[in-house]
């Protein structure tokens, strides 16, 4: 099917069709409206058999360091405090930090080693995500432009450093529509605390927002305070009796009111408020973990108790993707580590490595890890070069924005395990084997999920918009299963 | 399930039907091929010279690349001759290596309802037009039409001679309650009283429905409702919505609009305001704070970025807005390139651009900026308020004579003793490993005799404060920033009380210091201090204890006790200062530097990659401005934008407020009239009401008011499921339109029928309540949380309210408002679970529900006559027979379910704890019943 005719379908379907044959009963998918005409075949995927049907995208704000935790420089310790070399450096641009600054490198203080059968170099940080090695496929030879968090960050999330574009969970919403009839299709889970206590970044609601796709495919956050959905709860004093009372009278005179008006919308309304109601129980069931048993709890470590935590986070996402939620987004801040990088460094490892591990064996152990892509990503880089570094006292160094290379990784969902791709030069400064752009690892996630990223389009201000862009984006290949 | 193929192939067939049809009558280059070739074809053959294939230009007809110009031995278009015609074969082709688009271009091959316009377009000669949008509008002739009643009005001509070419007929006038309600809250945004209502009733004189469409324009509430539209439109915004998000204050531009509206500033002067306003010779107050409109973009605080690219952005942002906002054009895109379907240069781009990238000021705020200005503005305080200001500057003056007129010894300790690295224990320290991001420790130190001298330092991750036997020693701010006190005089033999809190990221570390005799001692915090307990390790408050320890002279040059008094108060006086500053208006405005900055053409777009000079200039392809000796002005530009021959400016603007009040624009894409955009339903009604409105003197009341009292505005908007399904966004107007309101009327509505609302005009936004934690989810700094105020500024209406751009308010959101970042000028309607979950559970909207309830028992014991009022107040009808029936059975369902749950009916009137328990359930039970009406259709739907 030509994109060009699906997409005027999908409008058509939200406003009247899908909803008339649905309206009368609860029980089917096409309330949420968004239903893909493709999804009802056998086979998902757009524009072909999609080896994976949900994402797991864990999303590191503010930047870890790969030369810490991925990309092992043994050559560097000999290095260490001398200076970069120009022919490294090109004078490339860097931030205001460090402008005019001497460039020293800095060896990490971290011991690495092979891992699994792969053979997986990790570092002594990630000893949980270490027994992972054969499952993970690290690129580290990924690279972007930006070189400052808001818009490096806008631009993994959205495609494009100016904001207003659609964002990566909004645009497999838009194009593969709803697997499930009474959750949304994507969620954000957003750490409530981290260990990282220097310059800790900003997140924005554009960061899962829909730009120009219909504003049914926004990302929702669940809250860690409150509701986990905004307003899910009823008001104190309206149980769940007043409730169905309530709409059962403002459905009965909306439908009174359709067959005077002629209005199909407001059978979409109907629906959407019978949608809410049954999210008053589908979500709360969700993030009860009662039901979770002890085994499964210790394999996210001790803070999965904790509301808020990164821990929780992980194991919410696992009952997502049980519960077919297509997209699920885990921010997890506190990586700009400027200054005193080991010390922080370690409490960011310490907060993340246990619960991913955990993540991806519960995945593996209920059969999901097969068609869940797990990706693992920073905005960009840090540097090789060290950033208020004191040569006396090896726990105190920092590093600067790196966004010509950094490693990110994918597990699961069609991707080959225990697989290093590309390479940076022996200083980490530079790509000098299979360069990834982000935008080549958008491309690559949709290809699992079964979409050709350029033919998921959106006509708005009078181009085709895409989450690739107008710049040639490639699937990468050799890293597909 | 059933499968929706079906129903998808029902659509396409629709859509090729359609153009079928539109086949029918003869080819209109513009409506029918231009679109396709825009979308199909532009992209390799079009204005791009850079990725131009072939030497062939399908978007004109002549010249070397034209479509219709002869190649050696073939042609790619010949008129009348399908058969001679390169381009006919090749959209049809079936081989993959000819046939177009190419496959590889990531565009789809024609349909056959696409293949058959062209096919008419060649047999019929394909003739090219020039771009509709970039012809200056043009009269033309009345059409004739059947319906004389239509004939009165200009609009009602169009409409109707659309209507009979289709063969169909509108809508009878709507009644008189459905009339007043829609026009009140088009005009607006809010709902009519019961006595207007009641009036516009009674009004029986053939002028009542005029009279009452100009006693609405004369309103301050309709300034309030169009400046809501504009504020979308130009991205206005409450902060600089990039990195920290800091504050920015654009509550006097905010008010500027208001008062435009309200006192029907013309709208060519309104445009010369905000693009130029600071360059009128002796610019009067509005013009400059109009020119804040310059000034709206994103910004970014000073820190990592670097500032001439920052200084980029901000002029992108500049020039995409000045584009959305007057011409309708997606102009940024050629900011790379050349645009790919509009003929914008990149050149036409950085000559616009020129234009925008003198900004006299900062490319970047300071961090937390004052009063969220940044320079330049304008200060307006009143004389009263420049008095206040100086009598703080005074008092602070006295204060910091006090300290300097101390003597050294007396302001400063001695240094004394060195501190001792290793770091002791002692302290037992209850209530710790809190969770939340508030915590409190407490903890006693008993001391055998009071100490000759005490010394105290402390920090938090965040914020911290310590308190000793009572007396507070002041807030520690940031990590980096200590609080050191002697401390000697509050400690007292026996046990001490010390009192710690700490707020945000709540680690904390706490030394104190003291000597008795010859004996130092020191104590720290422990591993319990800090609020987020990693389990086996406190390191997050280790490394802050360390860091204290290592400076051994902090105890050197402290202030005495009474130094730090006199400190306390100067910096006491300081934050009542800051705080009257802040209440005081300002306006951030528009300058320009002398000499210019150069503006270059920039390779790729890439701020750090200039290329040749350009001089300030419009797009080649509009009407060029009038020739001048030197640089144009920004004036210049403005000038050349409303100047009777532009294309756009004026169809631009009437499109959106025809979009305001039919809900869907003339043009429907109201931001894109370029190639891309959409044909407009009606071109000659677009070109009357544009050419009207220029002769008016851009008269946005007269334009309003000729608008609404057309019968095309006043028709019903009750129609068949078939007319609904044919024309969903009433394109036609064969009916009056119907869609759910915005976000704002829905809140305003509820505040103003539960008569909560506040209507005071003006002033800084105001934060209504929000659940908690938003702000914290996305902020950097702890001290960015959200603070709702508490008095009746929560009644205020929408447009008031404080919108951070990283997280907007949801209660907006949810319900498709923009988020501000950048400009939106139509909003799109969804219909989500999300928005029934606000409207059913929102605390403010359910506590007006309970508000409005006991409203109307007090006014009336009555059932009927109670539910009556009800329904008519939030729908503004009365309830047909049936419906007051159904209402007063499921009131006494509400009745009857809170009276059997006393629980229940409590905890939804805790405020009425002392009443009867039988009035608790009539309160709960007429709430409900408020609050069911509130999610009515009715109430949310403009119809």
């Amino acid at each position: 099917m030509s994109m060009k005719s699906f997409q005027p379908f999908c409008d058509a379907l939200n406003r009247r069709q899908f909803i008339k044959q649905a309206s009368i009963g609860l029980g089917t998918a096409a309330l949420t409206g968004s239903m893909s005409p493709l999804i009802a075949s056998a086979q998902p995927g757009l524009h072909f058999p999609a080896k994976a049907k949900r994402v797991i995208f864990l999303f590191m704000a503010g930047a870890p360091s790969q030369l810490d935790l991925f990309d092992y420089k043994p050559g560097l310790e000999k290095l260490h405090g001398q200076a970069l070399p120009k022919s490294i450096s090109q004078g490339q641009r860097v931030t205001t930090m460090t402008r005019g600054k001497k460039q020293e490198i800095c060896s990490s203080i971290f011991k690495f080693a092979p891992q699994g059968q792969s053979g997986l170099v990790m570092s002594e940080l990630l000893p949980n995500l270490s027994k992972h090695a054969d499952d993970i496929c690290m690129i580290k030879s990924t690279h972007t432009e930006a070189i400052n968090h808001d818009p490096a960050k806008t631009f993994f999330c959205t495609g494009s450093e100016m904001p207003g574009k659609a964002s990566m969970g909004s645009w497999l919403s838009y194009g593969l529509g709803s697997m499930n009839k009474d959750l949304p299709d994507f969620v954000v889970l957003s750490s409530a605390f981290w260990s990282g206590k220097v310059n800790v970044q900003a997140l924005y609601s554009r960061l899962w927002g829909t730009g120009y796709l219909p504003g049914r495919h926004q990302g929702i956050a669940f809250q860690s305070v409150g509701d986990p959905v905004l307003f899910l709860s009823n008001p104190k004093g309206v149980d769940r009796k007043a409730r169905h009372k309530m709409m059962d009278f403002v459905a009965k005179v909306n439908a009174e009111q359709e067959t005077i008006t002629g209005d199909p919308e407001i059978s979409t309304s109907i629906a959407q408020q019978e949608m809410a109601f049954r999210m008053q129980t589908s979500v709360p069931e969700l993030t009860d973990l009662k039901q979770e048993s002890q085994a499964t709890l210790d394999m996210y470590g001790p803070d999965v108790g904790k509301t808020g935590s990164f821990a929780r986070n992980c194991l919410l996402a696992r009952r997502m993707a049980e519960r077919d939620v297509r997209f699920i987004q885990l921010f997890h801040r506190g990586w700009d580590h400027h200054t005193r990088l080991p010390a922080n460094l370690r409490g960011q490892a310490r907060d993340v490595d246990q619960p991913i591990s955990g993540l991806l064996t519960d995945l593996k152990q209920r059969g999901l890890l097969d068609d869940t892509l797990v990706v693992f990503a920073g905005e960009f880089g840090r540097t090789t070069y060290a950033q208020n570094m004191d040569l006396s006292d090896r726990e105190n160094y920092g590093r600067d924005h790196h966004p010509r290379c950094f490693t990110t990784w994918m597990a699961g969902g069609g991707i080959k395990g225990g697989m290093s791709y590309g390479q940076t030069d022996d200083f980490c400064y530079n790509v000098v084997q299979d360069p990834v752009h982000v935008r080549d690892l958008h491309a690559t996630m949709f290809h699992q999920l079964g979409i050709d990223h350029n033919k998921l389009i959106f006509p708005y201000q009078g181009l085709d918009q895409r989450l690739t862009g107008v710049e040639k984006a490639t699937v990468v290949r050799d890293i597909l299963a | 399930m059933k499968t929706p193929f079906l129903n998808y192939l029902a659509v396409i067939v629709c859509l090729i039907v359609t153009q079928i049809l539109a086949a029918a009558d003869s080819i209109n280059f513009n409506r029918d091929i231009r679109p396709i070739l825009s979308d199909k074809c532009f992209h390799c053959h079009g204005p791009d010279e850079g990725d131009r294939e072939k030497d062939l230009r399908l978007d004109i007809p002549d010249g070397k690349f034209g479509a219709l110009t002869p190649r050696d031995d073939y042609s790619i278009i010949t008129p009348g001759e399908l058969e001679e015609s390169e381009l006919w074969f090749r959209i049809v082709s079936e081989y993959e290596d000819e046939v177009m688009p190419p496959s590889k271009s990531r565009k789809t091959a024609l349909n056959e309802g696409e293949v058959a316009l062209f096919k008419k377009w060649i047999e019929e000669g394909a003739e090219y037009q020039d771009f509709w949008a970039f012809i200056p509008p043009e009269k033309s002739a009345p059409a004739s039409i059947i319906d004389s009643d239509w004939n009165g009005n200009s609009i009602d001509n169009r409409v109707m001679a659309q209507l009979e070419s289709k063969g169909l007929l509108p809508k009878s006038e709507a009644d008189k309650r459905t009339l007043i309600r829609r026009l009140t809250f088009d005009l607006t945004g809010l709902p009519p009283t019961f006595e207007e209502i009641e009036a516009f009733i009674g009004d029986k004189s053939p002028a009542a429905y005029e009279n009452l469409v100009d006693r609405l324009l004369g309103k301050e509430a309709y300034g309030e409702h169009m400046a809501r539209y504009w504020a979308d439109l130009v991205r206005l915004g409450d902060t600089n919505g990039m990195h920290k998000d800091f504050h920015r204050d654009f509550s006097t531009y905010r008010d500027w609009i208001i008062r435009s509206f309200n006192e029907n500033l013309p709208f060519d002067d309104f445009i010369r305001y905000q693009v130029a306003g600071d360059l009128y010779e002796d610019p009067i107050l509005d013009q400059l704070v109009a020119s804040g409109f310059n000034r709206l973009h994103m910004i970014i605080d000073k820190g990592t970025a670097l500032p001439e690219e920052s200084l980029h952005k901000n002029v992108l942002d500049r020039v995409e807005a000045f584009g959305t906002a007057f011409l309708g054009l997606t102009v940024q895109c050629a900011q790379c390139h050349d645009h790919k379907y509009d003929p914008i240069t990149q050149k036409d781009f950085y000559q616009l651009y020129a234009f925008f990238n003198n900004f006299g000021g900062g490319a970047e705020t300071v961090r937390r900026p004052v009063r969220g200005l940044q320079p330049p503005f304008i200060n307006l305080a009143t004389p009263k308020q420049n008095q206040q200001l100086a009598s703080f500057e005074a008092a602070k003056q006295r204060l910091d004579l006090e300290l300097e007129s101390m003597d050294r010894r007396q302001r400063l300790t001695e240094k004394w003793g060195d501190f001792d690295n290793k770091v002791s224990v002692p302290w037992i320290w209850n209530d710790a490993k809190a969770e939340s991001k508030s915590v409190e420790f407490r903890a006693t130190l008993s001391l055998e005799a009071v100490p000759d001298v005490a010394m105290v330092r402390y920090v938090g991750a965040s914020r911290a404060e310590v308190e000793i036997n009572g007396e507070a020693l002041g807030e520690a701010r940031s990590e980096n920033k200590s609080i050191v006190a002697e401390v000697t005089n509050l400690l007292k033999a026996g046990k001490n009380e010390i009192i710690a809190k700490a707020t945000g990221q709540a680690g904390f570390a706490f030394i104190l210091e003291y000597r008795i005799g010859s004996e130092t001692f020191n104590f720290v915090s422990d591993s319990q201090w800090q609020a987020k307990s990693r389990g086996e390790s406190d390191w997050g408050t280790v490394r802050m204890v360390q860091e204290l320890a290592k400076k051994n002279d902090w105890m050197t040059n402290v202030r005495t006790r009474e130094a730090h008094d006199i400190l306390n108060r100067i910096e006491a006086s300081e934050k009542n200062s800051v705080v009257f500053l802040e209440s005081i208006p300002a306006a951030m405005i528009m300058s320009e530097m002398d000499p210019p900055r150069q503006a270059t053409l920039l390779v790729g777009g890439a701020y750090d990659a200039p290329d040749d000079a350009v001089e300030r200039n419009t797009p080649s392809f509009l009407p060029p401005m009038d020739a001048k000796e030197g640089m144009y002005s920004r004036m210049d530009l403005a000038e050349w934008l409303v100047a009777p021959n532009h294309p756009l400016t004026a169809r631009v603007t009437i499109n959106r407020f025809w979009q305001q009040l039919f809900g869907v624009g003339i043009v429907k894409t109201s931001e894109d009239f370029g190639a891309q955009g959409e044909w407009p339903s009606n071109p000659q009604l677009l070109d009357d009401l544009a050419l009207g409105f220029m002769e008016s003197g851009w008269d946005v009341k007269h334009l309003i008011r000729g608008i609404v009292i057309s019968n095309t505005y006043r028709q019903s908007s009750d129609a068949l499921r078939e007319e609904f399904e044919e024309d969903p966004e009433n394109r036609m107007l064969a009916r009056g339109s119907r869609y759910r309101m915005d976000a704002e009327m829905i809140r305003d509505q509820v505040l103003a029928v539960s008569g909560q609302l506040n209507t005071a005009m003006y002033g800084k936004s105001v934060k209504p309540p929000q659940p908690p934690g938003l702000w914290e989810m996305v902020s950097m700094d702890a001290p960015f949380t959200y603070v709702a105020d508490e008095d009746d500024k929560i009644f205020r209406r929408s447009l008031y309210t404080y919108w951070r751009r990283g997280m907007p308010p949801p209660q907006m959101t949810i319900m498709n408002a923009p988020s501000r970042e950048f400009c939106v000028a139509r909003r799109e309607r969804t219909n989500t679970p999300l928005q029934a979950l606000l409207l059913m559970n929102e605390e403010e909207y359910f506590k007006a529900a309970k508000t409005m309830a006991k409203a109307i028992l007090d006014e009336t014991q009555d059932t009927a006559m109670g539910l009556s009022l009800a329904y008519e107040k939030i729908t503004s009808h009365k309830p047909e027979p049936k419906r007051l029936e159904l209402m007063e059975s499921v009131l006494g369902d509400f009745s009857e379910l809170y009276s059997n749950d006393q629980d229940l009916t409590e905890s939804l009137t805790p405020e009425l704890g002392a009443e009867r328990f039988d009035r608790r359930v009539e309160v709960a039970a007429w709430t409900m019943m408020t609050h069911s009406l509130l999610n009515l259709e009715l109430a949310k739907v403009r119809r």
